[in-house]
């Protein structure tokens, strides 16, 4: 069996394979699911990493496979990207160096004549890179749409005469141009049907703005009742709600750990909870993206040598996870993150932003999906811009919890609160999620939603693209590597009618640039069909079928044709 | 991908080696330099083979020969 981190089992979980009262091997239809695995991995050892976890190793750990796959990038494409930066590099010298001297004119900011002898404010990396090769490509984003960001949108058409210095519209607007880039999981993002309604209703009565802080004047009944229907959609105890999902996370943590407590954070979290723990004043620690060895290791380390300098224990550990992590489409190890935090008695911290309403079977997120209990993760945070179609951030778990919060987070002090019709969005759409509304339109979407993933994900797969993360997740990253194929791919997509988003580097490692396609349950089959075409006539154009793994069976399928084969008694 | 004629296959190419060496996002007359700089330092290094490859070769051939087919011609050479 493959000899990864997330295979071997923490200590813990011996005693709960044998509390089963059988043994694994006795059970037939789990040593029919030891051995058609076994079989499979022994096919694929190829220098890719795919793990797969079977019921089998885990007990009672996984109630189904979680396939995720980070293909290794391939040699030929890697060298021709650093060799592509290192020309562009050179480039970028050429044109500083004409600015400088004022043979050409400098377009962007830079210092003022009197100031050329102080410390210079613009010749890091980040300024060099924005100056030389973002604003070159920049006409693939800040593309302004007219229109409601559905399933299609309509875009303003603009061109640059001075390559992209500065932007003209021509006046005629794109139509019904797919959208693959919008964080519409779910489809609410629409100016029709019930949702819509409500909040117009609701503007009516209420008006747009509340004019104050949620301590002060601005608490509104409506803010009350979204804050019971939060908690009773996630199962929790109660939920406070925040006017925007960035400052939930960048101001909750620090009120939640100071000095004295350590914050166990993953490689690849978001600006918000960098930028938290980071206000915070806590100690910071960074285990391996969704390596569970790393984590149980810097927890032993932690307990055992306690805070740094007097050795004391620390005050608290806050573990803090996202649900899906948006730029490599993977889904947290729940069920070993609990039984570990339980082990060494930590806290949990579950960012849902991206996961909320897009995962499980039921739509409350990743702890539905993994079957778990919510009373299990200590502080539950998720926003509601992604599948409820609104704006803002929640934060939900015990009762004493929240009303700590209430009064001493930042967010809830200061910030002004949520706008009444934005509330009334989310209302109504958490209620057609949950069937309150008597229909079952938010559960035909949950499960639309979960169809229309993996149908995506496994034929970009079999197409020959390198595809990251989990097979479930909505979020679908394939990797470009080079940075003239993030414009290329970009702009030919647009031609032919479908946005996508393409991130460079600031936002992921400077070779591993990726389109990230975020698909969603209000997409039908028709249009997938037609954007997996498209996708398929670019990547041939672009050059970007870079994969070398062949095609498997999943995990599900291998289970139908030969799983009552190899019980023998 | 299907190509109707050979002229499009080329331009294709041109394509590709715009995307890969980076060239694509450069403004035309930064591609000119870049183009011609290559073109000269590929044509210098043609001329140099073509010029030096056949002399070189035929010297290491002598060379070599001296070691292997030299010896018993001196032998021989001596023993008369």
């Amino acid at each position: 069996m493959t000899e990864s981190p997330s295979t071997k089992p923490a200590n813990g979980d011996v005693c709960q394979r044998v509390k089963n009262g059988l043994k694994p091997e006795r059970n037939g239809l789990a040593k029919s699911l030891y051995r058609c695995h076994e079989k499979k991995s022994k096919h694929h050892r190829q220098p890719e990493e795919e793990e797969v976890n079977a019921t089998s190793h885990h007990g009672v750990l996984y109630s189904r496979p979680f396939i995720e796959s980070y293909e290794q990038t391939p040699m030929l494409p890697a060298v021709f990207t650093y060799m592509s930066y290192g020309i562009l590099t050179i480039f970028g010298y050429l044109r500083d160096f004409l600015r400088y001297w004022k043979i050409e004119r400098c377009n962007i900011a830079g210092e003022k004549e009197e100031q050329r002898d102080f410390v210079p404010l613009y010749q890091d990396f980040e300024n060099f890179y924005t100056r030389n090769i973002y604003i070159r490509i920049r006409d693939n984003w800040n593309r302004p749409l007219c229109g409601v960001p559905g399933p299609t949108m309509d875009l303003l058409e603009r061109t640059s005469p001075d390559y992209n210095w500065t932007f003209a519209q021509s006046g005629r607007v794109l139509q019904d141009v797919i959208n693959l880039g919008s964080y519409n999981y779910l489809g609410f993002a629409e100016n029709k049907g019930a949702c819509a309604d409500a909040a117009a209703e609701i503007t009516m009565k209420y008006g747009v703005g509340v004019a104050s802080t949620r301590q002060e004047l601005g608490n509104l009944d409506r803010h009350e009742e979204l804050e019971k229907l939060v908690a009773r959609f996630l199962g929790v105890e109660s939920a406070m709600s925040f006017g925007m999902g960035f400052a939930t996370n960048s101001m909750n943590i620090p009120a939640l750990s100071g000095k004295g407590c350590l914050l166990l954070s993953d490689e690849l979290n978001h600006a918000s909870l960098v930028l938290g723990a980071r206000l915070s004043g806590s100690t910071i620690r960074v285990f391996k993206h969704n390596n569970m060895q790393s984590l149980e290791k810097l927890l032993r380390e932690a307990i055992v040598h306690g805070q740094p300098r007097t050795r004391r224990p620390w005050k608290k550990i806050l573990i803090v996870v996202e649900g899906i992590y948006s730029m490599e489409g993977s889904i947290v190890r729940l069920p070993e993150m609990i039984a570990l935090k339980k082990r060494y008695k930590a806290y949990l911290y579950l960012d849902e932003a991206h996961s909320i309403g897009a995962l499980g079977p039921r739509g409350r997120g990743v702890v539905d999906y993994f079957g778990l209990d919510p009373g299990d993760v200590d502080v539950m945070m998720g926003t509601f811009t992604k599948s409820f179609g609104a704006a803002g951030g929640y934060i939900a778990g015990k009762r004493e919890l929240i009303e700590y919060l209430r009064s001493h987070s930042h967010s809830a002090v200061y910030a002004s609160s949520m706008s009444p019709p934005v509330v009334e969005q989310v209302i109504t759409s958490m209620k057609c999620i949950m069937g309150e509304d008597g229909t079952t339109i938010g559960c035909d979407r949950v499960h639309q939603l979960a169809k229309n993933a993996v149908y995506f994900r496994r034929n970009l797969q079999k197409m020959g693209f390198i595809i990251y993360g989990n097979e479930d997740s909505p979020v679908v990253p394939m990797m470009l590597y080079m940075p003239a194929k993030i414009a290329a791919f970009s702009r030919e997509m647009l031609k032919r009618n479908i946005g996508v988003v393409g991130v460079g580097f600031p936002a992921t490692p400077i070779i591993e640039s990726r389109a990230r396609f975020c698909i969603s349950a209000s997409h039908t089959k028709d249009v997938l069909d037609r954007a997996l075409s498209v996708i398929s006539e670019v990547g041939d154009l672009v050059n970007l079928k870079y994969s070398r793994q062949k095609i498997q069976p999943s995990v599900a399928r291998s289970f139908d044709d030969n799983v009552f084969e190899d019980i023998d008694d | 991908m299907n190509f109707k004629n050979l002229k499009e296959y080329l331009a294709w190419l041109y394509y590709q080696y715009l995307l890969i060496t980076g060239i694509y996002v450069l403004e035309p007359w930064e591609k000119s330099i870049f183009n011609s700089i290559l073109f000269s330092v590929i044509t210098m290094v043609i001329y140099t083979s073509y010029v030096f490859v056949p002399i070189h070769v035929r010297l290491a051939l002598e060379f070599f020969s001296g070691i292997f087919g030299g010896q018993p011609e001196s032998t021989m050479a001596l023993m008369n």
